[in-house]
């Protein structure tokens, strides 16, 4: 076991490492670094100078080595487009994104589950066909037409609710929060539904072919054979086996996540991390993107890790020499 | 089973199967518009000639205000909407079809020699698929393009590809783990057949089936992928026609009413992947040995 997390935990170096070579190479040969800086009006003398002080005529590698180290403490240069640090830039549209998609994972994960543990029992009945048609639907049509068609039916044709932005938001410490006013929970429910709609559909489908499959087994029936409450079957023994895998999939999707909360970001003008890359791709903002890309990847990274060890620990099936 | 039984069993499902039929029938007739765009169109949306700006954001034909021969309106443009989407289909199958082949060759000979030979490779195959596979074929694709922008259709293909050959690597090698342990395949090594021979002659046909479920599934995505990217403004560039960058055209009129620039080309979007999506599900259960089948 032991062996087995530091092998673990030694890749994810590894990968880490990979990524900001990437992003080195991205930062220090798509588009020059020099000219971004000094504007493109600077002179011989001045361009000499941003060279010297940002360490751009040192060797390739001690550039890298030097990128690496002010990565690990969190400096990645500043934006070309605000011209302040790019890292307290990203961070502070953290909150936003991660309030969004916290409640669309919440959503889904209720919604989705319950409704596939709810078909599984019942898989030829007339309601369960109809809403597994509507789980087909439901992934074929991508985020960001789910988005679109939400603005129209609730903003413009009901006008009930809002379509753009975060609303009233109260600053707690350095946390902006828009759960704590009605504002910007109206705010919060379309984007919030949009993002969960991937998702929930995908739950739906992967709770209901577990369950099918798990029902079928020798334990289930002896679990019903001896007289046990349904609701103790189903919860209890059955959906418990099948959450494993499920909520393992979900964890190491997290990626899957963060693309599509960009699209979300992007229709509803949220001011989270995935607006902002957006932005920064469409104005060149490399430092932005770097750091959003090494951002992304230390979490998506970690929370990988986490679920694969957690899941060798809990597992007893598995056993990893 | 003989093969050919297990063949005649499938195709009686299928004519049996009113979804796996009706999604057929769908991509068929998108098929079909797309082969035929240039002569069932009544304009070509991207031919700056045929263009008057005199006749932009009209209605659908039905509506007040609607003009011939614009049957779905026209958009900023004036651009016939329903022209623009045979156009923007093709575009989506194009683009669909070609990272399904592409990645689809690639992750399948990657992880045939991953399964069969192990050791080192596997690892390093295995390694790569589960990082690809948590950054999520999405958000590559997306910082692919949008880190090297500006590029034509191939870009996109050739994106999307990196970002999901891991898909079919993946399946390719678990099947592959499977069949080599098979009494045949020991049976054929036996007999002193060699590792090209053993690979083509008896794996590779015998672990693809799983791959056929992947491609069905793999086309209905990657074709929202496309439409997401080019929605984006990272897809496509702006001189091909894209569904995707359709809808985001018709999201500056929203609050103007004109609804018909979303509407019509999401709805051929979303109908051309359930019919794929439809497809997929008869197909993944047909080849599924471990559910219960009724009947």
């Amino acid at each position: 076991m032991a062996t087995y997390v530091a092998r673990r935990l030694i890749q994810a170096v590894v990968v880490l490492l990979a990524v900001s070579l990437i992003c080195f190479c991205i930062f220090r040969y798509l588009g020059d670094p020099v000219i971004s800086m000094a504007g493109l009006y600077a002179t011989f003398q001045e361009r000499e100078e941003v060279r010297r002080v940002f360490g751009l005529d040192k060797p390739t590698y001690v550039q890298y080595g030097l990128f690496v180290w002010n990565a690990a403490h969190g400096n990645f240069g500043k934006s070309f487009v605000s011209r302040v640090p790019a890292l307290p830039l990203i961070l502070e549209r953290f909150p936003a994104t991660f309030e969004l998609a916290t409640c669309a994972v919440c959503i889904a994960f209720v919604v989705g589950v319950g409704l596939g543990v709810l078909v599984s029992l019942r898989p030829y009945s007339a309601k369960s066909r109809l809403i597994m048609a509507a789980s087909l639907g439901g992934i074929s049509i991508p985020t960001f037409l789910t988005g679109i068609l939400l603005i129209m039916v609730f903003s413009v044709m009901v006008g009930i609710l809002p379509s753009y932005g975060r609303g009233n938001t109260i600053q707690l410490g350095f946390w902006r929060t828009g759960l704590l006013t009605l504002d910007g929970i109206k705010h919060l429910i379309l984007p919030a539904c949009t993002l969960a709609s991937y998702q929930l559909a995908v739950l739906l489908r992967l709770t209901r072919a577990g369950m099918r499959e798990v029902l079928a087994e020798e334990y289930i029936k002896t679990a019903w054979a001896k007289g046990l409450p349904p609701r103790k079957v189903i919860f209890k023994h059955a959906l418990r086996n099948v959450m494993i895998p499920v909520v393992t999939i979900t964890g190491l999707q997290f990626g899957e996540l963060l693309a599509f909360s960009i699209v979300t970001e992007t229709i509803y003008q949220w001011p989270g991390m995935g607006n902002l890359l957006l932005t920064s791709i469409y104005e060149n903002d490399q430092p932005v993107i770097v750091t959003y890309i090494m951002l992304a990847s230390l979490i998506i990274i970690t929370l990988n890790t986490i679920v694969d060890i957690l899941y060798a620990i809990l597992n007893p099936k598995i056993r990893y020499d | 089973m003989t093969e050919r039984r297990i063949k005649s069993r499938m195709l009686s499902s299928f004519l049996h199967d009113p979804s796996a039929l009706l999604g057929s029938v769908i991509l068929v007739i998108f098929l079909m518009a797309t082969l035929l765009a240039p002569l069932i169109t009544p304009q070509d949306p991207y031919d700056l000639k045929k263009l008057t700006l005199e006749s932009f954001l009209k209605p659908p034909l039905w509506m007040e205000g609607g003009q011939a021969p614009f049957l779905l309106g026209t958009d900023d443009q004036g651009r016939d909407i329903l022209s623009t989407i045979i156009y923007g289909c093709r575009t989506s199958l194009i683009v669909g079809f070609g990272v399904v082949v592409l990645a689809g060759t690639f992750g399948v000979a990657i992880g045939l020699l991953a399964g069969y030979y192990g050791k080192w490779l596997d690892t390093v195959t295995m390694r790569l698929a589960d990082t690809f596979f948590s950054f999520s074929t999405t958000l590559l694709a997306f910082l692919l393009l949008g880190i090297f922008k500006h590029g034509g259709i191939l870009v996109v293909i050739l994106a999307i590809c990196i970002a999901d050959w891991v898909r079919y690597a993946r399946t390719m090698r678990g099947s592959v783990l499977q069949v080599k342990e098979e009494a045949y395949v020991m049976a054929a090594k036996a007999t002193g057949a060699g590792d090209l021979r053993l690979l083509l002659r008896h794996i590779l046909p015998n672990a693809i089936p799983p791959i056929f479920v992947i491609v069905a599934v793999d086309l209905a995505v990657v074709i929202m992928l496309e439409a997401t990217l080019s929605f984006l403004g990272v897809g496509v560039p702006v001189t091909e026609p894209s569904l995707g960058m359709m809808i985001a055209i018709g999201k500056n009129y929203v609050y103007a009413g004109k609804w018909w620039m979303i509407v019509f080309p999401g709805g051929a979007l979303v109908f051309l992947v359930v019919g794929i999506n439809l497809f997929a599900d008869w197909l993944r259960e047909e080849l599924n040995p471990k559910i219960e089948r009724r009947g």
